[in-house]
This record gives structure tokens, sequence and C-alpha cells, in this order.
């Protein structure tokens, strides 16, 4: 089936434009703000997250974008579509999954599920069959196909909501949460998913929440950071841990330095050199080798320095470029981690498949990290 | 369109990828349907939520336990009491008509009424507001899907139960029959629809005050003797019980001649009730549904999963 490779005549059109944006909810004795004053925008095509601690208000600004709730003030759209008085066309061009998902009914078979929410999209009896087989193969539930959905496994489920959510070709997606509560080859399989869809049509758009800053940080092109129903800085990740960082900091392992650090500290365009480990020197015992913290003016300036150290008679041996991360960004930002919000979230949803280890932000980010090798 | 991360992996394949069905070339194209296709599409989700209940028919035979056998002591006790006092052979007919039309009401009250009740803390209710059809359909599926699972169930009733006990029906009007019958079923599930959504509204209060009501409204259609013998009682529950109406209808349709009925209505006089009813209903679940989703996205609750 050919795909149009025309430029969106709706490119005027942003995916998600939110103007001031309020949500507030009638509580005893004081009520809730849950967003105050969002404003966001986010281009078509764009992978765009919300990070943030629960109670942030991500999932009640998704909501409100995928109509089940309304502003308390402000206004938003999705596609050019009004949020408040258009929900008919923007439900036609969306879809949404939510991490720990029990939608559907147990008694029925991933496959049977799949088809019967293919129905409420309007496709037909057969043609929902052969879709359905279609992304039963892509999201890798071929074992799965005539199997009870009370009998899935957390990662298993989430694929398969993953699926439903495939099912009408949305122009926008919304993906609350989705690796929460799965192990590391799930919530990987669900990533890769997800950029792979992206990936197939241009103007596709996502909104992703996510506990996991390492996550965010890999799959999105800009974030958001929310936090008490404020968003606190947008950009890409590369901008945002810029902020919190002006300095390029690289951290170099040397054969060997005779001259001493400090005769790097001296090259143009350095700001400081110091060794990071082992011995005064810098030495790392097991490896003999010479590790050092540089932090330079820019990224710029580290050619100079790499001419340098021949004139110096040190070979590199390993050169790691040092960034903050988003936690850090983060904590600079709001004035606290989010790591015991964390805890609390996981151990509630109680969503941990048997005889795998759940994805937490530390294995998240080393399987990145591994994958970025 | 910004420059995406990874964008040259970005750009579109020129063979068929299962990441594509429906194409379209923008999101407004794929916004604008047309009015037979948002038709189709609620057509087609009748379908797809009916699906489930008739599903649950062959994977879960416990109802033949609860729906059938243990109804049918029920029928049964009534069918020996009424030979034990030597009344007019109807009766018998009477009970297990009577006993097959359990069925319906059973599942009208316990899984119709409930269902979108619990709907909601499945988190379906969220997704089908999400999807592009008319919650109207998806009541509608609910219903068909009941009525046709449980058309199955009171059919075994009735067959056994006339075998049983010897049961023999005098029709005269099979089309009349047949449209009462229709119209019965109608009413019920549009009654049926009609508390989905109060349930959706009243939450606990609603499945309190069903529980409390079951019995009365069991007696009150006349399940077990002809509702005409309650006197005032039975004409307040022709009145607005679908159940006693369309039952006191058949009765007389497929007894013809019987005047054991009592029935101060003629059929088609029932038969206009229960197309009343039915409009009624169905019209109050509509509007009920609207208020939901009004309410939903105002309070942010109704619909929302809570469990």
């Amino acid at each position: 089936m050919p795909v149009s490779p025309t430029p969106l005549h709706s490119a005027a059109a942003l995916a998600i434009d939110a103007r001031n944006v309020g949500r507030v909810y009638k509580a005893k004795p004081n009520p809730i703000v849950a967003l105050d004053g969002i404003d966001l925008t986010v281009r078509p095509g764009e992978l765009f997250g919300l990070l943030g601690p629960n109670g942030a208000g991500k999932t009640t600004l998704i909501k409100i974008l995928t109509t089940l709730l309304l502003p308390s003030s402000g206004t938003a759209s999705v596609f050019g579509f009004d949020v408040e008085r258009q929900t008919s066309q923007i439900r036609r061009i969306m879809n949404i999954v939510s991490g720990g998902e029990q939608s559907g009914y147990g008694l029925l078979q991933v496959r049977e599920q799949l088809w019967m929410f293919s129905q409420f999209y309007g496709l037909g009896v057969r043609e929902g069959w052969r879709r359905v087989d279609e992304l039963i193969d892509l999201v890798g539930l071929q074992e799965q196909r005539v199997q009870k959905v009370s009998q899935l496994s957390t990662g298993q489920r989430q694929k398969l909501n993953f699926a439903r959510g495939l099912l009408n070709d949305p122009w926008i997606f919304f993906l609350d949460e989705p690796t929460l509560g799965l192990d590391v080859s799930a919530a990987r399989a669900t990533r890769e998913l997800t950029l792979a869809w992206q990936a197939a049509v241009p103007g596709r758009t996502i909104l992703l929440t996510s506990h996991y800053m390492a996550e965010v940080d890999e799959m999105c092109d800009r974030l958001a950071i929310v936090d008490r129903g404020r968003i606190l800085a947008i950009g890409t990740p590369a901008e945002l841990k810029h902020r919190v960082q002006s300095e390029s900091i690289f951290r170099l392992e040397l054969d060997r330095l005779d001259r001493g650090v400090g005769a790097l500290a001296r090259l143009p365009g350095v700001i400081s050199a110091a060794s990071v480990a082992g011995n005064d020197n810098g030495a790392d015992g097991e490896r003999n080798t010479i590790l050092v913290k540089l932090v330079l003016v820019d990224d710029g300036a580290l050619g100079p320095v790499v001419s340098a150290l021949a004139g110096l008679d040190a070979h590199i041996v390993s050169l790691q470029k040092s960034e903050p991360s988003l936690e850090d960004v983060f904590v600079e930002l709001v004035g606290r981690g989010f790591e015991d919000d964390l805890t609390v979230h996981q151990n509630g949803t109680g969503l941990r498949s048997a005889g795998s280890r759940p994805a937490d932000e530390e294995s998240v980010a080393e399987e990145l990290a591994g994958r970025s090798r | 369109m910004t420059a995406a991360k990874g964008s040259a992996e970005r750009t579109p394949s020129a063979a068929r990828s299962p990441f594509v069905y429906r194409p379209t070339a923008s999101p407004e194209e794929a916004a604008r349907w047309e009015p037979r296709r948002i038709l189709i599409t609620n057509v087609r989700s009748i379908a797809g939520r009916a699906y489930p209940r008739l599903i649950g028919l062959r994977r879960e035979p416990s109802w033949i336990l609860f729906e059938i056998l243990l109804p049918f002591l029920t029928t049964s006790a009534f069918v020996f009491v009424y030979r034990a006092l030597q009344s007019p052979p109807e009766y018998i007919g009477f009970v297990v008509l009577g006993g097959a039309m359990t069925a319906f009401w059973m599942n009208v009250m316990w899984m119709m009424a409930a269902q979108l009740y619990w709907e909601k803390d499945q988190g379906n209710l969220e997704r089908y507001f999400t999807a592009p059809m008319s919650m109207m359909a998806i009541l509608l599926g609910m219903a068909i899907g009941g009525l046709l699972m449980s058309t199955f169930r009171a059919g075994i009733v009735l067959l056994v139960g006339t075998i049983v006990y010897g049961v023999v029906f005098s029709v005269d009007q099979w089309f009349l029959l047949l449209g009462v019958f229709v119209l019965f079923l109608t009413a019920l599930y549009g009654l049926g629809m009609m508390l989905a959504t109060l349930f959706v509204l009243w939450g606990r209060e609603a499945w309190h005050l069903t529980q409390i009501m079951a019995e009365p409204v069991y007696f009150v259609s006349g399940l077990n003797f002809p509702v005409a013998r309650l006197g005032l009682f039975g004409a307040a529950a022709l009145g607005t019980i679908p159940l006693a109406v369309g039952l006191d209808a058949i009765r007389q349709l497929a007894f013809a001649g019987s005047t054991n009925t009592g029935s101060f209505i003629s059929p088609e006089g029932e038969a206009l009730l229960l197309v009343a009813m039915t409009i009624v209903f169905i019209g109050l679940a509509r509007y009920l549904l609207r208020i939901i989703e009004r309410l939903a996205r105002q309070d942010g609750k109704l619909i929302t999963r809570t469990s």
C-alpha cells in the first residue's frame, strides 16, 4: 500500500496546541489544581515527552487532549480540532495506550479482543481479522494468538494494548507511561515499536509520558518537564541539559602524561583539567592509564586539545563526553528529585511480571546505554 | 515539521508496511467521515460489543447451572403446587413461560444493568469514549449480545419445560405473538440500557436499589401466575415493567381462548405499551449517556477507572 510522501497539507496546524490550559478538580476541603496555565505546542512528526513525578499533571493533560476531560480554563486543540467541541474528529485520528491498562475482556482470546476493538474503529469483519493478524505478528504475540487475555503476562498484555492502539492508524498516539511495570525486554520492544510506527509515515506524532528519564532522553525530540501542574522547561534533551551545564566536560583516558595534568590545563579553550580516579597522578591502577576530567569552554575546544596531546607524547585510550542527565535538569529546576515518587508508584501498581526483572530507571538507562554502544 | 531525532530512519517505505494500514494524506482527511462511514462504524461497533457476550455463552458454561437448572427448580416447584391444587392446565404453561422469561430478566438485571459500571472499573469505558463510535452503539451491542444469549437460554428452558410437563400451547396469531415477543425484548433491553447508564451515574446506590427491587419486581411481574390476579398492583406493573406487560401478552397469545389470564388489556394494547416503553427507555438511555459524558468530562471521575 503506497504511503503518501507528500508533505502534510495540515502543516500549518500544530499537532498539539495548548494555551494557558488549567484544570481544577473539585475536592474537599480544597480544590486540587492539576494543571496551572499550561502552554504547549507540539509539531506534526514530533515525539514529544512529558517528564514529571506523580501528580505533576501529565495524565490530566493527556486526558484533556484525548477528549476525556474538559479544561477548566484555556484552550487546546489536536491537529487544529478543538478538544471541547470537536471530539469526534479528534477520536478518529488518535489513539491512546496507558501503562498497566487492563481494557477488554479476559475471556476473549488475544485475536478476538483485537477484532472486537477493530469494529469500534469501523474496520470490516474480514478486514478486521486481517489487520488483527498483522498486528499480532507485528507486536510479537504470535504464540499468544489464541490465548485468553486473562492469561497474558504484563508484558504480553502491554503488547496487546499497543496493537489495539495501532488498529486505526492514528495520526497522533498518546502513550501514558507505556513501559510502566514492564521487564527490560518488554520495555525495549515497546520503545522499538513506538519508534518504528512513527517512522513509517511523516507527520505521525507521539506524546509520551514517562517516569524513566533515560527513556525520554533517548526517544524524544523535545520534552517538557512538568511539576505541580506547570511546565518548568521545554526543549530538546540536549538543550535542557545545556541549561544546567554551559561547559563541555570530557573524561579522558591517556596511556601516559609525563608532564602532568597541569600541561593540559594551560591549553587554549581548557577551563580546567584534573585527575579523576586512581592515585594523585590520575593513574588507573588496574589498567595503568591516566584518567583526566577535562572542562572545556565548548566542544570546539576539544580539537586543539587532541592535537596538543600528540605533542605531549600522550595517546588517547578512550574519550567520553560527560553530560548531565535529565535528572540533573529536573533537580535543578524543581529543587528535588522524584525517586521517592517513582518507588511508590511502582510498588503501588503491582504490575511486575513473574520471573522478569521490572524495568526501572537504572535498568532503562543501562539498556539504552548498551544499545547506543 | 520538526527535524525529528533519527529522521533519516523515518522516511516512508515504498513497500507495504505493517505500520500503515489505511493511509490518509493528512489528519484532516482522516478526521473527515461521511455519514455513511459513521453509520457503518456504529453498526460494526454494535456487532463488536455483542461479540464477547456470544463468546461467553460458549466459554463460560456456568450459566447452565445458574440460569437454567436453578431457575428450572423454581419453575418446577410451582408446577407441582398447581398440579396439587388441580389448577387449570394453562397454569402449568404460564409457569413454564414465566420460567423461560426469567432468563431475560436476570440477564437485564444482573448483567446488562451493572455492565457499564463494571466496564468503568476495567478501564473499558475510557477506551470506548476515546473511540470514534457512539456510546449508544456500545449499549446496543451489549443489549443485542445479551438478548441473543438469553434467547438461547430461554429457549432451552421453554423446550425442556414443555416436554417434561407436557404443556400444550394454543396459538391463533403467530405473527402477533412474534411481534409481541420482539417488542418485549426491545422494551426489556431498553430498560437494561437505561439501568446501565443509571448504574454509572449512581454507582453503588443503584446496585443496592436493584437488589432491593429484584424480588418485588419478580412478584409483581407475575412470573409464576397471571399478573392480572394482583389487581391494582398488577395494573401498575403492566404500566411500568416490560416483563409484566410482555409476559401477559405472550400468555394471552400462547393460550388463545383461555380466560385464566384474567387480563384487562388486549395483546394489541400491550404491544402498544411495549412500543411506548421501548421509546421511553431507549430515549432515556441516550439522554443519560449524554449526561454521563458531560459530567465525566467536567468532574473527571465518572468514567475513569477507580480501582
